[in-house]
This record gives structure tokens, C-alpha cells and sequence, in this order.
């Protein structure tokens, strides 16, 4: 048997590197089910260390170690596999030192399967004041105590380490996407840098797993640039981060199509901070396979119920007298339950209807995402998001032009009667 | 609807309520209590979380208060409240008002009564009161009531209205019963008032006995309006009064120790608003129900035990009893043992002070649920106590280990 040569010598130094990596990598393991021969869309089976989630996966935002009201049961009968906790608002209340003595996350709030924590760079950036990123990481200034804070690439990966979830996000210099000129620049160089500081500062790689965060804002050079760079290293997944912030759709759905055609197959991709239906449903289309966002468990908690064609302000007048499920076809416990006016009813009297609601949200957004995945494996993927588009939109003028440009780039077309 | 008592010790009455609901086929142990709901939702808990506790009263308890804004809903549903809400198959009592809010005062007439919905005052008289009975289709009601004697030094004269007026609302209230389809096959139960004078709470008793109801409803007897003594006095008197084999439901009574001054008097049944109210404030009903199954052990036990209850903490709400205690104080944050130790509930059974701590500090909605859960569970576990100390000839050793918490404050 011959030795292991790498292939050129200048790429020696990562070819080390990513040896090491993949000979102590964690427990992640994609199996790519299904591609749809039209678009870029996959099915795929991503073991995990708690449990299996199949992807295409919405993940839930449980912020403070709670889905907001429902418990880890209710979770786990709506058949959730992975849902999301946040290292800045752990990190603050209760803090790493107690979690830690409670056997991580899963053992302080009790959720056998998966999680997943951000890094605690994006809410620093958008929740608080007065932050300054330097080379060493994010100063900021608490709002519990008004004492600074300098959050490091380190002390992120220490205290998601003390926090124990399944997949870790690196801490990445962080940048609205509206930003433009050379911060951005500057930014995605940083990431790089930090990515390397948080591989090294993992201590558990054989169980947590570290994903990237690929920069660039809306800059296609430097994205392109980022992708290079950080898919030189061998880390079990990428997220594509940077987008979701308010920048034209136009200039989002180029960058995660530019993204997903250039990270590497056999791993997951999760996009960020996207959680909208047709969001969804466009970006499996161009190559995703997780996604996450407050927006579903959010709306709910102001009464909106969201449905194949749109979402229902239950608090309005219109409701109180509409004894029809919020959803006739949906199977959750509040749609096998309750009404529409029920639920008008009782949002003037109890907590326990942003209960109801954020239920059905989460399942609604869990079956969007499994009937995605269905149709995918079953080789009608194009035909699922035709019926879903006009599901959603009264009418084809409506379709959002963004979106069917997107589609029409994968060579889905919507808008013409077939 | 029928009471069998099959004993009575001390005063209490050890029974089953049997023939509920509109089938006859439920039945409800005394002394025990309702389930207490808004708007037909036990606070905080969908029929899942609900439905992990165990041995839920068979009786649902639901108000006007809650209900009466939503009147022309439920008529033009048609099928009363219980389908309306989705409710499990359960037995529907429907109250007058919370127990729980406290209303402003002076807004009662000859002919009318006031509660507060979501949107301010609803002015009822009797027929309305009994239009929205039929909307709501309740197993069982109490008749319109004037129950605003709870005012400290309220006038011999307004307890003499309030019970003129109850009697009245209960003449008027069982003509239009009479008359409405949809309580054909509904109990009605009378409500005894007289504030806290003697007489006119015998008066109001003799006359309320003479009206063909179901049972009676003690009311204006919640802990702001008189002390316990005064309070089992005249319950006592009351319930001399009152036919055996009828239940009595006493209103705004729901701490333990009044209970069991109540059961002890010859009530039958009690709200359950006492677990919400202590959810609400972020504390976890924790105080000893358990009486050892030997006697002579249960006071050795007793006698020689340490307290478990530490200091009162600082930032306690001012309503805290000492039958509870203050998850939110920082001695629990990293605390790892359940609420109570040996507790089956869904909270203790999943989870522990240090996470209901967290929850309860960082404005968590699940820390109402959890709390609900468990604070609804001790207090269900409390009323199975109480029955089976009745059945076994354990009630001073059941009221000793209740009560001996109540000595512990330091």
C-alpha cells in the first residue's frame, strides 16, 4: 500500500489539518437520500448524537432553553428532532457554570434530542448598545449588570461547550447586510480568522459539532472568497449566514445559490435566520437543508396562525364567530381541538392561547418541511412547489418576482399555465 | 344528581356525588373540589398538559364573569360552552363570578349584578343571567347571587338587601329555568349570603332550604371578609340548616387550613383557584400532606422533627402562606431536586427547582405551566389526603402535619 501523499505540497499544511479533524470528527453523519434532477434540492437523512433529523428541517427557537410555553413533550409529539438554544442569553441567565453542573442544556431543560446554539455573535450585534468588534472578539456592555463584556472566539466555543448541543456555530464577525463597503470586507477575513480560533478552541469535537458560517454580505467576490477559504476546513457542516436582515430579496437569493454551489454536498447546509414558507420552499429549491427562526413561534404569541394560504389574525373581530379549525387539514393537537373562535376567545383571557397557537405553528412549519421532503424523495419536487405557490398566492401576478426568479434559476418555472 | 355519605368525623362528610352530567354518569368524591378554569381553560395548560395530571375532578368549574362577553358567540353556536371550548368529557358548574379578581364594589342594584369581561362591566339581571346560562349549557349553576357583603363593617341593613335580593334573583332565576330548553336537565343551586351576621345568614339559609335546588352555594365567605373563626361559626350554624343529602359548595375559600375549618363545618366542596394564585406568584405549593400509616409513629414523627421550612424569603409576594415556597428566591437557582421530592407530577418529574428558577427570572411563559401542573397536582393530592384520613380515622394526624408548617415561621 502506498503512503499517503497530498496531492500538492503547498496544500500539505490543510491537508494536516483536516486529517486531524476528520480522524477526531464528531458524530455527524449525512446521507443524502434523494436529489431532485430539476433543482438543487435534497433529502437527507443527518445523524446526529441524539437523534435522526431529516432534512430538509425547520428548527424551532427555544431562546432561553424553552419553546416558549410548550413543553419538551409537546415538542417531541409535534416530532421535532432538533431545535435551537442561544449562547448569549444562556451564556447571561443562568450562565455556563450552572448548565454545566447540570449536565449541559439537554439535562437543565430536559430535551433528549438534538440542539443547537448559535454563537452569541448576532445578538450582540442586534440587542445590544454600544458593541465594538476588535480582532480579539465583541465588547459589550451587559444589560443586567452594565458591566463590559469582551466575548472572544473562545469564550463562545467554551461556553457552547459548557452547554453541551449537538451542532456549535462559530463565532463570526457579524455585519447587517445592508452594510456596504469595506467593513464587510474586513468582516469575512475576521470570520475566517475566528473560524480557525474556535476549531482549535473545541474541546469536545467528538461529540459537538462546529459548523462554519460563510460571510461576504451581498458581495459575490467576497463571498466567493469565503467559501474558499472556509471550505478548506474540514468542519461537519456550513451555515450560510449574513443574509435574513432586511436586504432586498433580490441580492438574497443570489448569495445563497452562490453558496449552496460551492459548499460541499455531502454536507449539511443550514441557512439562517430564514423561517417564512415561501423562504423555505425557494431556498431547499437552490440547495438547503436546515433553517431556523423566531418568526413562527413569535407570530404566534400575538395570535397569528399561520396556513398554506397565508396566516389568520385571530385576535380580529372577524374570528369570533368562525367555528372552523384554524386549519380544516391540519392535524395538531390545537386544529383537532379547537376553533378559530375559541381561540378569538380565549386570547382575552388566558396565556394558555399563545400556547395553542405557537403549536400549531411549529407544526405547521415541521409538516411544510416534511411534505417538502416527501415530494422531494418522490421525484416531485417541481410539481410540490407549483401546488404551493398557488396555494399561497390568489393568483400568479401575486408571486413575489424574486422568488420565481429564483425558481426559474433551479429550472422551476411557476408562473406559466403548464 | 344524588349524595351518598358513607361517614362523618369532626363534622366532615365523607362521600361521592353521583348521577353528574348529562349521561348521570359522573361522579365527584367529597370533600373535594372543582376544577377551576377562565374562559373554560385550566390558566396556562392546553388539554395535553392538562390531562397529565391524574385523578382531575370530574366537575369543571366555569363564571359568568369569564363567559358573559361572549354570550352571542355562544348562542349562535348553540352547543353550550363545553364543545365550544373543546372541552374533555367532564361535568360543567358554573359560578357567578372569579374568586379570584377582586371587583370594584357598589355596582349592584334590586335587579342586577355586575362582572368584569375583557372589555369592563356587564350589567346582568336575571334574565340575562339565565339567557347566558342556556348559552353556556352547564351541568349545574348557581342562581344569580348579591354577594357584595364582604366590606368590612358593611351595614346590618345592606346584608338584609343582599339577602332579600338573592332570594328574589333565586325565585325569578327558578321560574325562567322552568322555562329554558336548554337547563331542562340542569341542577340549580341556591346561594346562602348575610355577610357575617347571624341572623340573617339563618334567614337566608330557612328560606333558600324551602326553593326546590339541587344544593347550595356558601358565599361571601372568602378569606378578605371575615376570619376563620367568625367564619366556622356561622358555616356550622349554616349547615345545621341545610338537608343532608344536599351538597354545599362554599365560594373563595381555597387555602388548606380554611378547608379544613370549612370541611370540618360541613362543606362538601371547594374551588380550586387557590393553585392558580400561587402559580401566579411564583411560588410551588410544598407543605406536608403525608400522615405515616402508623399513628404512634406520625407523633413521634412529629414531635421530634426538624422543620423543613428555612427562612421566608425576602422578596416574597405579600399573599405567600406558609404552605408554599418562593421559586423565584436565588436559593434555588441551582438547586437540582424537584419541587417536592416524591411528587408525580409532570414538573417534578421532569424538571427542578433551578430550571423553574431560571424560568420564573427570565419571564418565561412555560414557568406558568409548570407551576400550574404542580401546584394543581399537590393541591388535588391534598384533598385525597383529607378523604382518606376522614376514612381512616386520620384526621387530627392529618391536620396536625398540614398545619405544623403554619408554626414554622421564622
Amino acid at each position: 500500500m502506498a503512503a499517503p501523499v497530498a496531492a500538492n505540497t503547498h496544500e500539505c499544511e490543510c491537508s494536516m489539518a483536516s486529517l486531524k479533524a476528520v480522524s477526531s470528527a464528531a458524530h455527524l453523519a449525512l446521507r443524502i437520500v434523494a436529489e431532485c434532477p430539476v433543482s438543487k434540492a435534497r433529502a437527507c437523512t443527518l445523524t446526529l448524537p441524539h437523534s435522526t433529523v431529516s432534512t430538509p428541517v425547520f428548527m424551532p427557537v427555544g431562546t432561553q432553553g424553552t419553546m416558549k410555553g410548550i413543553t419538551a413533550d409537546q415538542l417531541e409529539d409535534l416530532d421535532c428532532h432538533i431545535c435551537l438554544g442561544n449562547t448569549y442569553h444562556l451564556g447571561m441567565r443562568p450562565g455556563p457554570e450552572l448548565i454545566e453542573k447540570a449536565k449541559g442544556l439537554h439535562g437543565f431543560m430536559n430535551w433528549k434530542r438534538n440542539l443547537l446554539t448559535d454563537s452569541g455573535g448576532f445578538q450582540m450585534v442586534s440587542l445590544v448598545e454600544l458593541s465594538e468588534v476588535t480582532e480579539e472578539g465583541v465588547t459589550f456592555r451587559s444589560p443586567y449588570d452594565g458591566k463590559e463584556i469582551l466575548l472572544t472566539p473562545e469564550q463562545s466555543i467554551a461556553i457552547q461547550n459548557s452547554l453541551g448541543s449537538d451542532i456549535m456555530m462559530q463565532l463570526d464577525d457579524v455585519v447587517s447586510s445592508t452594510v456596504k463597503g469595506p467593513r464587510v470586507e474586513e468582516a469575512m477575513h475576521r470570520s475566517v480568522r475566528w473560524l480557525d480560533r474556535c476549531i482549535a478552541a473545541n474541546k469536545n469535537p467528538d461529540r459537538q459539532n462546529l459548523f462554519a458560517i460563510i460571510q461576504g454580505g451581498l458581495d459575490a467576490k467576497l463571498r466567493k472568497a469565503c467559501l474558499d477559504e472556509m471550505t478548506k476546513r474540514d468542519v461537519p457542516g456550513f451555515a450560510i449566514g449574513g443574509l435574513s436582515g432586511g436586504e432586498e430579496k433580490d441580492d438574497f437569493w443570489k448569495m445563497v445559490t452562490l453558496s449552496t454551489d460551492h459548499l460541499p454536498r455531502e454536507k449539511p447546509r443550514y441557512l439562517m435566520g430564514v423561517g417564512y414558507a415561501l423562504d423555505l420552499v425557494v431556498c431547499v429549491a437552490l440547495g438547503c437543508d436546515m433553517f431556523d427562526c423566531v418568526f413562527p413561534t413569535r407570530t404566534a404569541r400575538f395570535g397569528s396562525a399561520l396556513v398554506p394560504w397565508g396566516s389568520l389574525q385571530l385576535k380580529q373581530k372577524q374570528y369570533a364567530k368562525d367555528f372552523q379549525p384554524i386549519d380544516p387539514d391540519c392535524q395538531c393537537p390545537t386544529c383537532r381541538r379547537h376553533s378559530r373562535a375559541y381561540l378569538h376567545a380565549l386570547f382575552k383571557s388566558d396565556t394558555a392561547a399563545m400556547h395553542h397557537i405557537t403549536i400549531h405553528n411549529i407544526s405547521y412549519q415541521l409538516t411544510l418541511m416534511r411534505s417538502v421532503r416527501q415530494s422531494i424523495i418522490e421525484k416531485r419536487f417541481p410539481e410540490f412547489v407549483k401546488a404551493f405557490m398557488k396555494r399561497m398566492f390568489s393568483s400568479s401576478e401575486q408571486y413575489p418576482s424574486w422568488a420565481v426568479e429564483a425558481l426559474q434559476s433551479v429550472n422551476i418555472t411557476v408562473n406559466c399555465v403548464a | 344528581m344524588k349524595l351518598e355519605l358513607s361517614r362523618v368525623v369532626q363534622g366532615c362528610r365523607l362521600g361521592v356525588l353521583t348521577g353528574l352530567g348529562k349521561t348521570g354518569q359522573h361522579c365527584l368524591e367529597v370533600p373535594g373540589c372543582l376544577l377551576y378554569t377562565r374562559c373554560a381553560t385550566v390558566p396556562h395548560l392546553t388539554q395535553d398538559t392538562l390531562h397529565t395530571l391524574s385523578d382531575l375532578p370530574s366537575v369543571t368549574q366555569v363564571t359568568v364573569e369569564s363567559l358573559a362577553e361572549h354570550q352571542e358567540v355562544l348562542e349562535e353556536f348553540k352547543e353550550g360552552v363545553r364543545k365550544f371550548a373543546g372541552l374533555h368529557n367532564t361535568v360543567l358548574f358554573c359560578s357567578l363570578h372569579d374568586s379570584v379578581n377582586p371587583n370594584p364594589a357598589g355596582h349592584v342594584t334590586n335587579k342586577t349584578v355586575s362582572v368584569w369581561g375583557s372589555g369592563g362591566r356587564i350589567e346582568l339581571t336575571a334574565a340575562r343571567f339565565m339567557a347566558i346560562q342556556a348559552a353556556i349549557q352547564p351541568d349545574c349553576y348557581q342562581s344569580m347571587a348579591d354577594g357584595e357583603t364582604w366590606q368590612a363593617n358593611s351595614s346590618r341593613k345592606r346584608v338584609r338587601k343582599a339577602v332579600d335580593r338573592t332570594l328574589a334573583h333565586l325565585d325569578e332565576c327558578l321560574m325562567l329555568h322552568q322555562k329554558t330548553q336548554e337547563l331542562k336537565q340542569a341542577e340549580i343551586f341556591g346561594v346562602v349570603e348575610g355577610g357575617d351576621i347571624m341572623e340573617e345568614r339563618l334567614r337566608s339559609t330557612r328560606e333558600t332550604a324551602k326553593r326546590p335546588v339541587g344544593g347550595f352555594v356558601l358565599d361571601g365567605f372568602h378569606s378578605a371578609a371575615m376570619n376563620q373563626d367568625v367564619r366556622g361559626q356561622l358555616i356550622q350554624a349554616i349547615t345545621a340548616e341545610l338537608p343532608h343529602e344536599k351538597p354545599r359548595l362554599i365560594l373563595g375559600v381555597g387555602c388548606p387550613d380554611e378547608v379544613i375549618s370549612c370541611a370540618e363545618a360541613g362543606v362538601d366542596l371547594f374551588e380550586s383557584f387557590f393553585p392558580f394564585q400561587v402559580t401566579e406568584r411564583g411560588c410551588a405549593l410544598n407543605f406536608n400532606y403525608t400522615i405515616n400509616p402508623d399513628p404512634e409513629t406520625a407523633v413521634l414523627e412529629l414531635n421530634g422533627e426538624t422543620p423543613a421550612v428555612t427562612k421566608p424569603s425576602k422578596n416574597g409576594d405579600e399573599n405567600m402562606t406558609p404552605f408554599e415556597i418562593n421559586l423565584k428566591d436565588k436559593r434555588y437557582q441551582d438547586d437540582f431536586h424537584p419541587l417536592v421530592e416524591g411528587c408525580d407530577c409532570y414538573c417534578c418529574q421532569k424538571h427542578m427547582r433551578a430550571y423553574v428558577h431560571h424560568l420564573l427570572v427570565t419571564n418565561e411563559l412555560l414557568a406558568g405551566v409548570l407551576l400550574m401542573l404542580h401546584n394543581m397536582a399537590h393541591y388535588l393530592g391534598f384533598f385525597k389526603a383529607l378523604r382518606e384520613a376522614i376514612a381512616n380515622d386520620r384526621l387530627q394526624d392529618f391536620k396536625n402535619r398540614v398545619l405544623s408548617c403554619r408554626e414554622r415561621d421564622v
